[in-house]
């Protein structure tokens, strides 16, 4: 290991400019937001996915991490969080292959859907304006999302995440310093 | 004046990730109540402690931050946030004008000003729970919600129409989010209520002594709760504003000398003082 690359440069606002941009992705379903001063984290993490990790990864949050021991070693220095082999006992879940299924996650209760997961899911490109019709709370009529390199099946998956709301896992879009989320509270159909 | 010695926004930054990752779930579930570890503040429970954790979990230096309490920008709830965060915001703008605000936080109004996106209104919330009076224990509300039971509600605004001949709350109507969950507005003027429905700004709600925080995302379905035969009608004083003459404004009831004496005003000072300069040019 020649050397732990760093985290945010300014770990107080770095941080809350990140979460701004992943609450307003949360709130408006399908608008694509940029992550100003994203840190540069191990390949094959993303910046993106670097940022979200440290804005809302801690030691209170177990994590489920199957990116290479780089990006492993990164951010448990950087977060200190608690790294779990089983992804349905985590309350973070990231991977560089194939996900974990959607149902497979945790999806709280509903008395507690918050004790969800939330997918950070590293996708080849986001484009707005094409691609999948979004409906939902935080959209007007209705947006446009054409991802690139989701994985297999997500639409018909996401149909059966959604479908059990309030209990349902959250989806983070991550790519290159963009971000896009998916709350469970959205309808996805293939455009 | 900036206080020296605390963290960018007061809360420490473990306090804000929890509360951050609260929030998003919230987003994520419109109207749902999430638990969150509320801190000790500088203000005592029942001065916005909910809604200064939240802002200050959200602000940043690129923000400008408007406080109103009852609609008005100069009374001494607004005053001392406002100048809470001044101190603890090294960079944080203030500012009285909503249309130039990025946050607003707010105790018991919405202003008359129509919101736009990009903005994020913050309310102080004093009781998170809309069954809370029907229904004191917890753990059973809890599974009301679960299960959408809203039954109590309803008989209660039957009640109200058996008594008062309307449906009869002036403030903290109850509310239908996303034709899921019954959520407490917080309490402002049933008058508020409907500027809730598809707002284009995001709403986040925080109560500190609840220790509790939810949120409607924008462009979100917002019912007032009531029935077909008795609709919803939001509440307003029938007058004019003595200042600037508005007659579509929330007004607040002023006693001028002790022969009965009285005047109307808007609630909302930044309006009221837009029009007036409005009128005077």
């Amino acid at each position: 290991m020649s050397g732990l690359l760093p985290g945010f440069a300014d770990p107080v606002l770095d941080a809350q400019s990140a979460f701004r941009a992943v609450l307003e992705a949360m709130s408006r379903p399908g608008r694509i937001q940029r992550i100003p001063r994203a840190p540069s984290p191990p390949r094959p993490l993303c910046p993106a996915a670097g940022a979200v990790l440290l804005t809302l990864v801690d030691s209170g949050t177990p994590l489920f991490i199957d990116a290479g021991p780089d990006a492993l070693e990164w951010v448990r220095f950087h977060a200190g969080c608690p790294v779990v082999a089983d992804p349905a006992g985590a309350e973070f879940v990231l991977t560089a292959g194939r996900p974990p299924g959607l149902l497979s996650l945790r999806a709280g209760s509903d008395e507690e859907p918050q004790g969800s997961a939330t997918l950070i899911l590293q996708v080849q490109g986001l484009e707005e304006g094409a691609g999948w019709r979004l409906t939902g709370p935080g959209i007007e009529r209705e947006h446009r999302l054409r991802v690139t390199g989701p994985p297999e099946d997500f639409v018909a998956e996401w149909r059966a995440n959604a479908a059990r709301f309030p209990r349902g896992v959250d989806v983070i879009l991550c790519t290159g310093e963009q971000v896009a989320a998916l709350p469970r509270s959205l309808r996805i159909e293939e455009g | 004046m900036s206080a020296e010695g605390y963290n960018f926004a007061y809360l420490d930054e473990g306090t804000k990730r929890m509360i951050r990752r609260a929030l998003l779930k919230a987003v994520a579930v419109p109207g749902h109540q999430v638990p969150f570890g509320s801190r000790e503040m500088p203000l005592p429970y029942g001065w916005g402690t909910g809604g200064i954790q939240v802002t200050a979990s959200v602000v940043g230096p690129e923000d400008v931050l408007k406080v109103i309490d009852q609609g008005a920008d100069d009374t001494t709830n607004a005053v001392s946030i406002r100048r809470f965060f001044a101190r603890v915001a090294p960079g944080l703008r203030t500012t009285e004008r909503t249309a130039e605000a990025t946050i607003i936080q707010t105790r018991h109004r919405i202003p008359e000003t129509p919101l736009r996106e990009g903005q994020v209104m913050v309310y102080q919330v004093p009781q998170p729970e809309p069954l809370y009076r029907l229904e004191p224990r917890r753990a059973e509300t809890k599974r009301l919600h679960a299960l959408a039971d809203y039954g109590l509600m309803q008989v209660k605004l039957y009640e109200d129409i058996a008594r008062h001949g309307r449906v009869g709350s002036s403030y903290d109507h109850p509310v239908m989010v996303g034709g899921r969950y019954l959520m407490a507005p917080s309490p402002i003027p049933s008058f508020d209520n409907p500027k809730m429905h598809m707002s284009p700004a995001l709403q986040l709600f925080g109560a500190g002594r609840e220790r509790r925080l939810y949120a409607v995302p924008p462009y979100t379905e917002v019912r007032s709760l009531d029935f077909d035969d008795h609709p919803f009608e939001p509440l307003r004083a029938k007058g004019h504003c003595a200042l600037c003459g508005a007659d579509h404004t929330y007004l607040d009831e002023m006693v001028t000398d002790d022969r009965g004496g009285r005047l109307f005003v808007c609630s909302d000072t930044d309006y009221c003082g837009e029009r007036q300069a409005e009128r005077a040019a």
